[in-house]
């Protein structure tokens, strides 16, 4: 019951993107189209994961017992830097259709405040392994409905008549801001 | 390029928030009022001034190859510093009781790492300039940044709690507590920007 309750809340009630306002750079700048968000929103999936476990596995294996934990944002953010360039290289030499797919947004991915947030918030809410699994798989799960979403909109907007000034960043901005509107009817689910 | 103009170039002409566009995550999250707004700018300021300086210092001496997490360990370190003396400096609860300034910026204070702005002007300035310059150069960017955050705070704050920097300039009937909400960050910023690019074209 307790996993279900992290998987809502991190998907509909907190999402990422529109209730916490991690990772919004892709999601201005990317989301144009819902081909292109889709690419994105798996290799966040996948990278997400990886990197929560990680970053879970140094804290409280090397951080804590040497009480070091004021060291986590250095040691987080050169785990998930070598952890991109890893997987990058990895995917090319097993699985070139994967890589197709994911290749160009994976260096993308470490300067995404949403990868390195999830591994902060984990650690802020004491979670266990498991639920940090849990927890990062749904919170990208959550990451990727509103960017397939919101390009879903997007592609509209080519068909629309938008008043010069607002033409690019603020229009999309206040189409977020609608979005996120929408988003908090679920805040009465948990 | 005289030092004023770089200076003035990061604050008017390329805005890191209303012109470049870099930087939205903190510039939602941190602006539900204008203090926490301004605190957010000030630490990112810091940030981006020291890591500059540390970067045009040290640049001729990295290796091309090695060169971004070369620049990321650097301003990792410096989001550390400004991390504990935040801990230290700004961690007391406000008079009625309300969380401190430490508590609102939350997992943003750490996430100034990945603030595309710090990274961006280190590879696009700090790393081909001479160490006073970069300098000012990130400070200038880093107080646009600081301006950017305290005016979207301050109209987040007016509108949704009706005061400016804590001070009441509003009857609290006419409080739109969207505003101070998700959903009022993003159409704040949406229209701030608008008026922006309206204001360059003529």
């Amino acid at each position: 019951m307790e996993y279900i309750m992290i998987i809502i809340t991190a998907i509909f009630v907190n999402n990422i993107l529109l209730s916490q306002f991690l990772g919004i750079c892709p999601f201005i700048g990317v989301s144009n189209k819902i081909s292109t968000s889709l690419g994105m929103s798996g290799a966040i999936m996948f990278v997400m994961t990886i990197a929560t476990i990680s970053t879970w596995l140094i804290y409280n294996y090397l951080l804590v017992p040497f009480g070091i934990e004021f060291m986590q944002t250095i040691s987080f953010i050169l785990v998930i830097a070598a952890l991109v360039q890893m997987v990058e290289i990895i995917l090319k030499k097993t699985s070139p259709a994967l890589y197709q797919a994911l290749g160009v947004y994976l260096p993308l991915i470490t300067t995404n405040c949403a990868i390195l947030g999830v591994a902060l918030l984990v650690i802020q809410k004491d979670y266990d392994l498991i639920r940090s699994v849990v927890f990062s798989v749904s919170t990208s799960a959550g990451y990727a409905l509103a960017l397939i979403i919101f390009a879903g909109i997007r592609e509209q907007f080519e068909l629309a008549e938008i008043p010069q000034g607002l033409k690019g960043v603020p229009i999309a901005l206040i189409t977020a801001g609608i979005l996120a509107m929408a988003f908090m009817g679920f805040a009465g689910l948990a | 390029m005289s030092l004023m103009k770089i200076f003035t170039n990061g604050f008017i002409k390329e805005n890191p928030l209303f012109v470049l566009v870099l930087g939205t995550c903190p510039s939602l999250a941190t602006t539900t009022s204008a203090t926490n707004g301004l605190g957010m700018g000030l630490a990112t300021t810091f940030v981006l001034g020291l890591s500059n300086l540390a970067i045009a210092l040290t640049a001729r001496h990295i290796p091309d190859k090695v060169r971004i997490p070369a620049f990321i360990v650097i301003i990792a370190t410096l989001v550390t510093i400004v991390d504990l003396l935040m801990s230290a400096w700004v961690n007391s609860p406000g008079p009625n009781g309300e969380p401190s300034l430490y508590d609102q910026l939350g997992i943003f204070i750490p996430l100034i790492v990945v603030n595309c702005i710090v990274l961006g002007r280190a590879e696009a300035f700090a790393s081909k300039n001479k160490p006073i310059a970069s300098l000012l150069d990130g400070l200038g960017s880093g107080l646009g940044f600081t301006f950017a955050l305290s005016l979207v705070g301050s109209i987040r704050e007016l509108l949704g709690s009706g005061s400016v920097f804590g001070l009441n300039l509003l009857p609290a009937q006419s409080n739109i507590l969207i505003f101070i909400l998700a959903p009022g960050g993003f159409i704040v910023l949406g229209y701030v920007i608008a008026l922006v690019n309206r204001l360059k074209r003529t």
